[in-house]
């Protein structure tokens, strides 16, 4: 059902994208996007609302990238569903052939445009999994009701090992873990040391023979975009080093992309790492060098 | 208690309108422990109004009343009894006060403060919301801090990825409730509480439920108890 999961499942190292739906009632640049990643990646999450800005929804651009051969990995918030919306949202999901969900609190609205609006938070990404989680093994709704037939899910979540209390992270992700989760994305990885630090008590635990883990990665494009996360972003941290060498580079398109590939090949060798999860935000065209450079297919 | 601000002077005047008459109605209990309604905040008020009506020429006749509380009928009622005379009474308590009265009066009642939370001061002048009245308490879970009022996002399981140095996500000068429930609970030598997953709530007792209403049965009069009582006053 979901070919994420049987690369995960095999043992391989997964590749996966990310694509930002537009703010438009158009697929075409979804198409476009899913035609380029096609052949490199194993699958494509579809944003719902990033940063609560309003664009077509997840479920409309994973349609699209399946109808393009690409498979999805559909995105879903807490922020603008309750419980009732989001277990209609997985069946209508699964009728159509989109199993991988990933599961997600979402960013708040007054980080949007639509800053005035009412937020859900009927449940958190954990229970979001013990629901989901409940409805593919048990062919039940929260609280019992039967389902004709069970959704297929393979279920996502997301751990930042950059955010704090830095020691309640990897609890937080067993805490995901036994709620469902099958794989995990991280936030972008710029602190190589400390994801260093992050897997190893997720080793000690166990964790990783749990769950399948891929380290979120991120090109910067510009020394602008490096100030810009570390400053605006909330749950990124990213060295001095780097954004100087962003600051000084003649070309700093190439120094980023030198930084990622690096990244890449430290993400590798560390143990417990199942994947990465390459976040081009607006520069997907740029996903296929960089896994040709990382010599991430075979 | 009831945290609640006064509204914009502005807003007041435009929301008083064409009424000439205006009986200023105070609280002495939240709305004047949170300086907002109380006999001192009343007094300002009316000041500032009749200031208004000289500079603008509007005539209009301001009097003051304030009581102990305006969220129970026996007050609410001497409230409404005061203002006879008047074509508006403008309260300065809480939504529930403005309701009671409203309820007891054959004029007008209008809101002259905005309320906001369920919370207590920190410190003089800085009042921090603290409980959502979701009607199932889980205090006992959470390190006696409430993700549900204090979380933006009242997450029940732990920080979302936006915690940073103790501060939420979505604004800098927002303590993120989850970081202080962390280090409650370390400093309570209750960590291993947090690896229980809460499961989904129940928000029937909360507002989700419809407006909540609570029977203690054991209190409630008899009609002919009623009678008798009244029949004491
Ligand atoms: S858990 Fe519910 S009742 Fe308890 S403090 Fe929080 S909102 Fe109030
Ligand atoms: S940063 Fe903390 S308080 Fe803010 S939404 Fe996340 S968990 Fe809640």
């Amino acid at each position: 059902m979901s070919h994420l999961k049987d690369v995960l499942e095999s043992g391989k190292f997964a590749v996966t994208a990310e694509i930002s739906p537009p703010k438009s009632a158009s697929c075409e640049t979804i198409r476009k996007k899913a035609a380029m990643l096609k052949d490199c990646v194993d699958a494509v999450n579809l944003t719902d609302n990033q940063t609560a800005i309003v664009r077509i929804s997840s479920f409309a651009s994973s349609l699209a990238c399946l109808q393009e051969g690409v498979e999805p990995i559909l995105q879903m918030t807490c922020r603008d569903r309750n419980r009732i919306a989001m277990q209609s949202d997985v069946l209508g999901a699964s009728a159509f052939g989109i199993h991988n969900v990933m599961c997600l609190s979402g960013d708040h609205q007054s980080f949007g445009n639509q800053k005035e609006a009412k937020n859900v938070y009927d449940v958190d990404s954990i229970q979001q999994l013990m629901i989901f989680n409940k409805m593919r093994l048990e062919g039940q709704v929260w609280g019992g009701d039967e389902l004709k037939e069970k959704p297929e899910l393979f279920l996502g979540a997301a751990a930042n090992p950059f955010a704090d209390p830095f020691e309640f992270r990897v609890q937080r992700l067993a805490k995901k873990i036994a709620a469902g989760a099958d794989f995990i994305q991280t936030q972008a990885v710029f602190d190589i040391e400390r994801f260093r630090e992050f897997m190893s008590s997720v080793c000690d635990r166990g964790l990783d023979k749990k769950v399948h883990i891929l380290a979120g990665v991120m090109p910067l494009k510009s020394y602008n975009m490096a100030e810009h996360m570390k400053n605006n972003v909330s749950g990124i941290t990213l060295p001095d080093g780097m954004i100087s060498r962003m600051k000084s580079a003649a070309d700093p398109k190439e120094e980023g992309l030198a930084i990622c590939n690096e990244t890449i090949e430290e993400i590798k060798k560390i143990k417990g790492v199942h994947g990465v999860h390459i976040m081009a935000i607006s520069w997907e065209s740029v996903v296929p060098r960089i896994i040709e450079d990382a010599d991430l297919r075979d | 208690m009831i945290i609640a601000e006064r509204k914009p002077i502005s807003e007041i005047i435009s929301i008083i309108g064409n009424n000439k008459k205006i009986l200023i109605a105070g609280c002495r209990s939240c709305a004047s422990v949170c300086m907002a309604g109380g006999d001192r905040e009343v007094a300002t008020l009316s000041e500032a109004l009749g200031l208004y009506s000289d500079l603008n020429s509007l005539g209009w006749e301001i009097s003051e009343i304030s009581k102990e509380r305006q969220c129970e009928k026996e007050w609410a009622r001497e409230i409404a009894e005061e203002a006879s005379s008047a074509d508006v009474i403008l309260s300065l308590g809480c939504g529930v006060g403005v309701q009671f009265i409203q309820e007891v009066s054959g004029i007008p009642v209008f809101p002259g403060l905005n309320t906001s939370n369920m919370g207590g001061p920190e410190e003089q002048g800085i009042y921090l919301e603290k409980c959502g009245g979701c009607g199932d308490c889980t205090l006992h879970l959470t390190g006696g801090i409430c993700p549900i009022a204090r979380c933006s996002k009242s997450m029940l399981n732990g920080p979302c990825g936006g915690s940073q140095n103790g501060k939420c996500e979505i604004n800098p000068d927002t303590q993120c409730a989850w970081d202080a429930i962390y280090q409650n609970l370390k400093r309570l030598n209750c960590l291993e509480m947090l690896s229980e997953i809460i499961p989904p709530k129940n928000w029937i007792p909360s507002r989700s439920g419809g407006p909540r209403k609570i029977i203690r049965k054991e209190m409630v009069l008899s009609e002919d108890e009623k009678k008798i009582k009244e029949g004491l006053e």
